[in-house]
């Protein structure tokens, strides 16, 4: 299924004589620090001019449309410029074993980036990629808003510092082995923690730890390998932690053993963000087997025992009466009529030229993990620790302190390996409320958002609208313009400090957050005159968040359906319409990729369509070809508990990412994005009804399930000349959304004006109580084995 | 307390639990044994399926109670052979099957029964065998996974 393409190999450049570690004048080097310590510690910083030498020149070609922010400084930008006055604290250790270690001050939830760092080490310092430790740090503060793993960042932001602390810890590796090994360090090779002398002789990195380490912090100029030499990065490597996963043995927060940290689950409200008023039978509950605390806390009423069947027991039996919640009595419908009210008019009337106006709408979306929120807390009198996958784990420690009346100094964060993210662990909800359960209860706690919980309370991708109006004349589009309207997405306080602090220094200054973010990511990649582009939020006090991209997917959807309503009205294909109006060649890469790889215009039966979408991003190209079968058949097959529907069954997705360290990595990503692409448009939305969300399990959001994955796949990676990794975890779904929509819209003939398109079915379950606010587990497992 | 004695990855246990805990907590809260994930407690999302006597079931909607002495439960921690892994494991690692990892111990533990499921059957382990799998990967490896089961499958 897979298919990799890359472009040719960049034609070598001369090699200057002396290339190797010892940089020839005229080859860019880089500033690393030696560290004061008993073995050898190395650390990096980096600074613009350093890693990008001109950014994005080359996007800025001549056009009608002018560049776009993102053309020129875009998300990833942001953050890392945020990131930069700290990021010299990134530090590579070699150990007296002759390891080499790193603490990776980003959250990893699935993405690889543990994988991607070992590569990018492994490649510098001549090593296997199994011999390099890496672990995710514990927050560390004083690093400020530079550990936060968000935006597709973090290849992007780290790569370079990463490849400077590891090179100079090779050069120092390779100068003290030369000195034991009387040999010129021009002659030495050092391959698997082994450094061998060309004359005979050779010595381990464990001998040499100590020998070069430094006895005082100094700077010194190092130059890293140059990209024809590289060995690792670029070629296929499997995930290094796929064998604890297959056994078992990978940690999440729950599966963690701290003493006394006793599972534990809140009795949450009816309302969404509902509070607790009054507790009817709170000592009864207390008397219920295995339970052993029971305390009312802001968000509900905390029940702790020795297992998570009895704390569900013990919040089935309580009575509560609740105050409401933040939505109360509001629904769809209500929402919808407020984000309307708030769309913000278009610059250019209607008549200028020929008048295509177009209106869209996203409901609301579930980001919920497999993992649901979880987190262990144990809160002293004077000091508190907690556990959990947070990926800013920074703001986090702050926010838990605040909680608990502790100063940040005294709150210890231990970020594990989280079971998804897709945007939601930028928040850590279920650490600050462990840690106020640990207060209240006076004990160590095990706290794990049921299913229902997460599903209903947890946090969503906004409701928004998208509108958009083109004016045409002849062949030409005259103007473009988009206004995307959305319930406010709320970005966390670290992810907001990185991105205002970047933003002031993208040409358009001064933004506020969320326009920032849309400002800093959405570009209209084709030529359609003047275009523009606004984001209007209103405030509902919904808990929001992104989910595998903010505006991206919705904004591309509705956008990559009206460039096929264009092309329709000037009697064009859609994909030649595409390619005549993109502005790069660039995109028309994998724009053509997908076409010929997918035979766009095979001839395809009725009830059946091909559909295309392009996105870009992150300092990449995407571009979708899709086939949809929408015939009865196959759109009313019977899955019991199951949405079915129109069947994707075909995508051919191509990637240009710039440089790309982990080529089954990245696949891996876009397959994920794909994924998640047939969800938002074709099968799960949240439904809000009365205050609260409706869907309480899998078994009411539909997710995309094995019937629904289409079953041909097809990613092609085209490589291009980068020299620097783009973003990637977000990166399948814009493009495919534009598609599957696309394609949907041609199969049936008619153009959807909202998504997913089921959400106005009638349920096909009947939804759960809301109290109690957990469903109760089955009795009849053993009826159903196989 | 009534006693409830199985056996779990080969070896005899006992626990002092209620009869209606479900057995998901009794492996995981008292047993130590985190490999069966919880994902949503109602059989629905299949993260905690495990086998009992060789078939696949969810421990999450099963009460301890209904378990007897001569049942054998297998978790993902029991699949392998000591060092050896089950075949189905290694087509997981030869494909890079998981990205996240949290749903993938009951995806294999799901694979491995549908697979002996159609042998016994005389079935072929096609795509419609394939798509009766209800587990949810919510990172979206389900392609990775097709493959991975039928390579699995040819040397089981
Ligand atoms: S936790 Fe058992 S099926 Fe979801
Ligand atoms: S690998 Fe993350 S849920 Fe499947």
């Amino acid at each position: 299924m897979a298919n990799h393409r890359f472009a040719p190999p960049r034609t070598k450049e001369p090699k200057e004589p002396g290339t190797g570690l010892r940089a020839p004048v005229g080859r860019r080097k880089f500033l690393g620090y030696l560290i004061a310590a008993p073995t050898l510690v190395v650390a990096a910083e980096f600074t613009r001019q350093q890693i990008f030498d001109a950014p994005s020149t080359a996007w800025a070609a001549a056009t009608p449309s002018g560049p776009q922010t993102p053309e020129v400084y875009d998300l990833l930008d942001a953050l890392r410029d945020a990131g930069r006055p700290t990021a010299n604290l990134i530090r590579i250790e070699v150990n007296k074993d002759g390891t080499v270690s790193f603490a990776l001050p980003r959250s990893d939830n699935g993405q690889g980036i543990i994988t991607s760092t070992q590569m990018i080490i492994a490649e510098e310092m001549g090593l296997e990629v199994d011999q390099v430790k890496v672990t995710l740090a514990d927050a560390r503060p004083e690093l400020m808003f530079n550990q936060l793993t968000g935006g597709s960042s973090t290849t992007f932001t780290t790569y370079t510092p990463i490849r400077v602390a590891a090179a100079l810890a090779q050069m120092r590796l390779l100068d003290a082995a030369s000195q034991l090994l009387q040999q010129d360090v021009r002659t030495l090779t050092s391959r698997g923690g082994l450094i061998t002398g060309a004359t005979g002789g050779s010595v381990p990195f464990s001998a040499l730890a100590e020998k070069a380490a430094s006895a005082v912090d100094q700077q010194v100029e190092v130059a890293l390998k140059p990209r024809e030499d590289f060995a690792i990065i670029g070629k296929p490597q499997n995930k290094t932690d796929a064998r604890d996963i297959v056994t078992g043995r990978k940690c999440f927060a729950t599966d963690l053993q701290i003493p006394d940290a006793l599972p534990t689950v809140i009795c949450r409200a009816p309302d969404l963000n509902g509070t607790p008023d009054d507790v009817e039978n709170i000592d009864e509950v207390r008397g219920m087997p295995g339970i052993t605390d029971v305390e009312v806390v802001s968000t509900g009423v905390a029940v702790r025992a020795k297992t998570f069947g009895q704390a569900i027991d013990g919040v089935r039996a309580l009575r509560v009466q609740w105050n409401d919640g933040t939505v109360h009595g509001e629904d769809d419908e209500s929402v919808l009529a407020k984000v309307r009210a708030a769309e913000l008019p278009m610059a250019v009337p209607a008549g200028v030229g020929e008048t295509i106006d177009c209106a869209f709408t996203f409901y609301f979306a579930s980001s919920s993990s497999l993992e649901t929120n979880s987190a262990i807390a144990d809160v002293r009198a004077d000091r508190a620790e907690v556990w959990g996958a947070m990926k800013n784990p920074i703001a986090a420690s702050g926010d838990i302190a605040k909680a608990v009346g502790l100063p940040q100094s005294a709150v210890t964060v231990h970020v594990t390996e989280g079971g998804g993210s897709f945007g939601r662990k930028l928040f850590y909800d279920a650490a600050v409320e462990a840690a106020e359960c640990s207060k209240v209860i006076g004990k160590p706690v095990k706290l794990m958002w049921t299913r229902a919980d997460d599903s209903r309370q947890g946090r969503v991708h906004p409701m928004a609208t998208s509108r958009i109006r083109a004016q045409i004349s002849g062949d030409t589009v005259l103007s473009y313009e988009q206004r995307h309207t959305s319930v406010a997405t709320q970005v966390n306080p670290g992810f907001g400090d990185a991105i205002s602090t970047g933003a002031v220094k993208a040409p358009l200054g001064n933004l506020t957050l969320s326009e920032s973010i849309f400002e800093l990511t959405q570009v209209t990649p084709y030529d359609f005159g003047v275009s523009t582009r606004f984001l209007n939020e209103v405030d509902m006090r919904f808990n929001t968040t992104s989910m595998r991209n903010i505006y991206s997917p919705n904004v591309a959807t509705a956008r990559e359906l009206m460039v096929d309503q264009i092309a329709a009205k000037m009697g064009k294909d859609p994909y030649e319409f595409r390619r005549a109006f993109l502005k790069h060649d660039r995109m028309r890469g994998v724009l053509d990729a997908v076409a010929k790889e997918g035979r766009w215009g095979r001839s395809m039966k009725k009830g059946t369509a091909q559909g295309l979408g392009f996105h870009t991003e992150y300092k990449g190209v995407s571009a979708a070809l899709v086939e949809i079968d929408c015939r009865p058949d196959t759109v009313n097959r019977k899955i019991r508990e199951a949405v079915t529907g129109p069947r994707v069954t075909k995508v051919t997705f191509a990637v240009d990412i710039g440089l790309v360290i982990n080529p089954r990595g990245l696949e891996a990503q876009m397959m994920g994005g794909i994924n998640d692409a047939l969800a938002l448009i074709l099968t799960s939305s949240l439904h809000l009804t009365d205050g609260h969300f409706v869907e309480a399990s899998w078994d009411n959001y539909f997710y995309t399930r094995q019937w629904n994955t289409p079953p041909e796949m097809n990613i092609i990676i085209v490589d291009s000349d980068a020299d620097e990794p783009g973003g990637a975890g977000e990166f399948g779904l814009a493009a495919t959304c534009g598609a599957i929509a696309t394609a949907y819209a041609r199969a049936v003939g008619k153009v959807p004006e909202y998504f997913p398109i089921n959400h106005k079915d009638p349920f096909p379950f009947e939804p759960k109580p809301l109290v109690p606010p957990i469903p109760e587990s089955p009795t009849d497992g053993l009826r159903h084995t196989y | 307390m009534p006693t409830h004695t199985f056996t779990l990855n080969g070896e005899r246990v006992t626990v002092d639990v209620e009869d209606d805990v479900r057995l998901l907590w009794v492996i995981r809260d008292m047993l130590g044994i985190t490999g069966p994930k919880y994902g949503c407690g109602i059989n629905v999302c299949k993260a905690c399926t495990c086998h009992i006597n060789g078939k696949a079931f969810n421990p999450c909607s099963v009460p301890v109670g209904a378990i007897h002495e001569s049942d054998e439960i297998t978790t993902i921690e029991g699949l392998a052979d000591g060092d050896d892994l089950h075949p189905m494991q290694q087509a997981w690692l030869d494909r890079d099957v998981p990205q996240c990892g949290y749903c993938q111990p009951g995806q294999i533990m799901a694979a491995v029964a549908k697979v002996r499921q159609c042998q016994r059957e005389g079935r072929d382990l096609d795509d419609a065998a394939i798509e009766e799998i209800r587990n949810i990967c919510r990172c979206g490896t389900y392609q990775r996974i097709r493959e991975a089961i039928k390579a699995g499958a040819d040397n089981m």
